[in-house]
């Protein structure tokens, strides 16, 4: 019997990473109609947790889901078969891509094309960069944050780690004299 | 011996990636400074590839990742030491902590983590863009017009709806028609 529940978390999640491109949200529908309506391993509501939860834990927001719900289902092998399941495509298409890809650099269209496409990703990932900062960035202190961790990124050898945790700091600190000016 | 090396990066990068898949770019970025696993212009072509393939772009990046430093057994173990610290830190929360995401504390540290880790990818992007638009012929810096032109053309376009809607790998494939036309 929990041989069989592992088997489905595995294939389910399998498929969800399969299937779906670029993880975080672009799955959520995916997961609802796996998670919740082929199997009812949760309610709707309880998936939306998950995901709010995926958002403020270290990680990848697919694999925590998948390990939070595997674990609910089945215990700590539960979630060791939703998370191999989700990675398993990522596994297998990177590696078979990288492999070929391997084969065909060194053609000139290849070139051409790998060279267009590091432009487009450039312009992608400036798009992401501005998104992320007018939802993250909501007060002065947000705005003073964002250009202190850029400043240390770029020029000080400050490890990205150690940002991350001044900057969770700096968070808790500040609404902590927030909440006692107010009281 | 690398593949120690690489599931202890990993796992550090699973550990302080806080936010979705694009958070591990600035971990990687200091890799490429690190290690000669991949370069900088290796390491956006892992970018492009992960937005088009299936799968978590965090998850694809580290496969790519670890594959280009130690082949098929780098990549499973890149991936697996990256989703280590979530598996270990969601078990806790499903068994220990109920309204996790409701902590004022929790709440607290998102506020000020958020805007850090938009300026660090920030970095990374920065980085990235200073490599394909940039380059030193003979010791002095000169600018690549054409690419700055494609690149600023490409951001306009994005800031349009309709078109900033459309699946990134629809970009990539415009990207790749591009640089094959103009011979980039």
């Amino acid at each position: 019997m929990k041989a069989k529940r592992l088997g489905e978390l595995y294939i389910s999640f399998f498929k969800i990473g399969g299937l779906t491109f670029g993880g975080g949200l672009a799955m959520l529908p995916m997961l609802q109609r796996e998670v919740v309506k082929k199997y009812g391993w949760c309610t709707e509501e309880e998936l939306l947790d998950i995901y709010a939860i995926g958002q403020c834990t270290p990680g990848i927001i697919a694999v925590n889901t998948a390990t939070y719900v595997g674990y609910q289902q089945a215990g700590f092998l539960g979630s060791v078969a939703g998370t191999l399941g989700m990675v398993s495509p990522s596994l297998i298409i990177i590696c078979l891509v990288a492999s070929i890809l391997q084969n065909f650099i060194h053609m000139p269209v290849v070139l051409h094309a790998l060279a267009g496409i590091r432009i487009v990703v450039c312009a992608l990932m400036l798009n992401t960069v501005f998104t992320m900062a007018k939802k993250g960035i909501v007060d002065k202190l947000g705005a003073a944050v964002f250009l202190i961790a850029f400043v240390l990124a770029c020029f000080t050898p400050v490890p990205t780690a150690l940002v991350i945790v001044l900057a969770g700091m700096t968070g808790i600190i500040a609404k902590r004299m927030e909440r006692r000016r107010s009281a | 011996m690398i593949y120690l090396i690489l599931a202890f990066e990993f796992f550090k990068i699973g550990l302080f990636s806080i936010g979705g898949g694009m958070a591990t770019l600035p971990f990687l970025m200091d890799l490429t400074n690190k290690y000669d696993w991949f370069t900088v212009s290796e390491l956006t072509n892992m970018v492009a590839i992960s937005e088009s393939t299936p799968g978590p772009v965090g998850i694809n990046m580290a496969t790519y990742a670890g594959y280009n430093a130690a082949g098929v057994p780098g990549a499973i173990v890149a991936t697996l030491a990256l989703t280590a610290p979530a598996w270990i830190i969601i078990i806790l929360i499903a068994k220990f902590l109920e309204n996790f995401s409701e902590n004022a504390n929790v709440k607290a540290a998102f506020y000020g983590i958020r805007p850090a880790v938009a300026a660090l990818i920030g970095y990374a992007v920065w980085e990235l863009l200073k490599i394909a638009i940039v380059s030193f012929v003979e010791g002095q810096m000169q600018m690549n017009l054409v690419n700055a032109a494609v690149c600023a053309g490409a951001f306009a376009l994005l800031q349009i709806k309709k078109l900033g809607k459309l699946h990134p790998l629809v970009w990539i494939a415009a990207g790749a028609c591009v640089g094959i036309l103009l011979r980039m």
